[in-house]
């Protein structure tokens, strides 16, 4: 297990490897489809600085306001593949050093974690309840009114969230190599030539 | 005869479904999951994976959250005595599900195509999506199944014939679409998913029915021996494929595959392939004035 703190330095994010188990401590801050078509589209100033040297983590939680704060009830990952369209420019725009998803992404992200110093970590889809225990405090929250509670953009403080390296900033991808491996059984299966 | 019931004692019945259905799996799915944790290799990230899944299941159960933060699609289907009102069945179950959602046992899901608005409470057009079907059994039978949007994303349908994959209109051609479909989903799903199959019909039916067998419990075995060998067989063939819990690789890629068949045009030959993710959430109440029985 290696204990990955954030906000964190190319150095540090280049030297991981696909397979690499990853527990997450630091900022950082959720954002799936509207969001990604936000970035690229308005560039917003505002959440610059929340997004600089962090990750951006696709998950649109369930929520419940306790007061003045949030909590986290249930957080687990949301399909990545679906920013495909946007994960590079958003990588390189905004300086992140990795995104935290489920599924795995495509061959332009993984140009532009090689090109920008940055990695895809893989949560476990399904893993809610124990995700959202990791997350120890919400610092806000933007565009909740307009996107709505899983699309808005939540900045967040994590404590031991578990993750592995799926895609590494060396063009490195557990997804190529199991895709590749359970396509050639369905060939023989399915008795069609390679 | 004939079934006197309160409108509250109905809908207070149904908002515990849906915690349940939401917060904890039935037991065959995580008689399944423990299976499958058994049979992974020591060490492997197949087995971790598992094992946080398991213990997910377990915390989720305790503090009465979430298993999965895509609470999904809510897809009812309720038995009625001839006679009770579905309109007012529907009404009770949409109050149960805007209580739900102000609860946290749901994520607010239903979102309006065209302006992208979330109703904020679940409830829309076809939202949640009731089907009902007559009994003559004195009580009112509600089957939820809660299907998150990633698993909902990779389900197909193929039309057979279908020369890439030399799959022709008869069941060899039907194993082909279900490995072919797994293939494609990878881990994408939620592996190890559960594959429930529809055979014939048309594109809607024949979808329909697919989704309809993933109410069957994962051990049951198919009354029709043929079918019955057609799901045994795929469930092996494709724990060969190597994708594994969460595509990370493993022995484990799905838990179950279920198969249903209806009448088909001559002309069309449809293969619906309803992939259900780890999180399984199935659940189902018997409800009568007297009592309320959970599965």
């Amino acid at each position: 297990m290696i204990d990955l703190k954030l906000p964190i330095d190319e150095k540090s994010i280049r030297k991981l490897k696909v397979g690499d188990e990853i527990l997450l401590n630091g900022r950082l801050v959720t954002g799936r489809d509207t969001a990604h078509a936000w970035l690229v589209k308005e560039q917003p100033h505002l959440v610059r600085d929340f997004l600089k040297d962090t990750m951006i983590y696709h998950c649109g939680p369930v929520v419940k306001k306790k007061g003045n704060h949030w909590e986290f009830i249930a957080a687990g990952p949301t399909t990545s593949i679906r920013e495909e369209p946007y994960q590079g420019t958003v990588i390189q725009e905004y300086g992140l050093r990795g995104v935290i998803g489920k599924g795995g992404m495509g061959p332009d992200t993984l140009k532009a974690l090689a090109a920008n110093g940055a990695v895809y970590l893989h949560a476990i889809g399904g893993l809610a309840t124990l995700i959202a225990e990791s997350v120890v405090k919400v610092h806000t929250v933007f565009k909740l009114e307009e996107f709505g509670v899983p699309e808005a953009m939540w900045v967040i403080d994590v404590r031991d969230f578990p993750a592995v390296v799926t895609m590494d900033s060396h063009g490195g991808s557990l997804h190529d190599k199991i895709f590749q491996h359970s396509d050639d059984i369905r060939k023989k299966l399915l008795h069609i030539d390679v | 005869m004939k079934l006197d019931f309160q409108d509250h004692a109905f809908r207070t019945a149904v908002l515990e479904l849906i915690r349940r259905a939401s917060t904890d799996l039935a037991p065959d799915v995580v008689r399944a999951i423990q299976t499958a944790l058994e049979n992974e290799d020591d060490g492997s990230a197949a087995r971790g994976v598992l094992s946080a899944i398991l213990k997910n299941i377990e915390r989720a159960r305790e503090k009465s959250t979430p298993i999965c933060q895509d609470t999904g699609t809510n897809i009812y289907e309720v038995s009625l005595l001839p006679g009770v009102s579905m309109r007012r069945i529907e009404k009770l179950i949409r109050e149960a599900t805007r209580e739900a959602t102000e609860k946290v046992y749901l994520r607010p899901n239903a979102v309006d195509p065209v302006t992208g608005k979330n109703s904020g409470d679940n409830t829309g057009e076809l939202a949640p999506y009731i089907h009902f079907v007559e009994w003559d059994v004195p009580a009112i039978g509600v089957k939820l199944l809660l299907k998150g949007g990633g698993c909902e994303n990779v389900s197909t349908q193929y039309t057979l014939p279908d020369i890439t994959l030399k799959a022709g209109r008869d069941l060899e051609g039907v194993y082909k679409t279900v490995v072919d479909a797994v293939v494609k989903a990878q881990g994408r799903g939620c592996a190890p998913g559960i594959l429930g199959v529809g055979v014939g019909g048309d594109r809607s039916s024949g979808m329909m029915l697919a989704k309809k067998q993933l109410f069957r419990r994962l051990d049951d075995i198919h009354p029709d021996p043929e079918l019955a060998r057609l799901e045994s067989r795929l469930l092996k063939d494709l724990n060969t494929l190597g994708i594994g819990p969460m595509g990370f690789g493993g022995k484990t890629t799905a838990l179950a595959v279920k198969i249903g068949v209806a009448h088909r045009l001559p002309a069309s030959y449809f293969v619906s392939v309803a992939y259900m993710c780890w999180a399984d959430r199935k659940h189902s109440m018997r409800f009568s004035p007297d009592e309320v029985i959970y599965d």
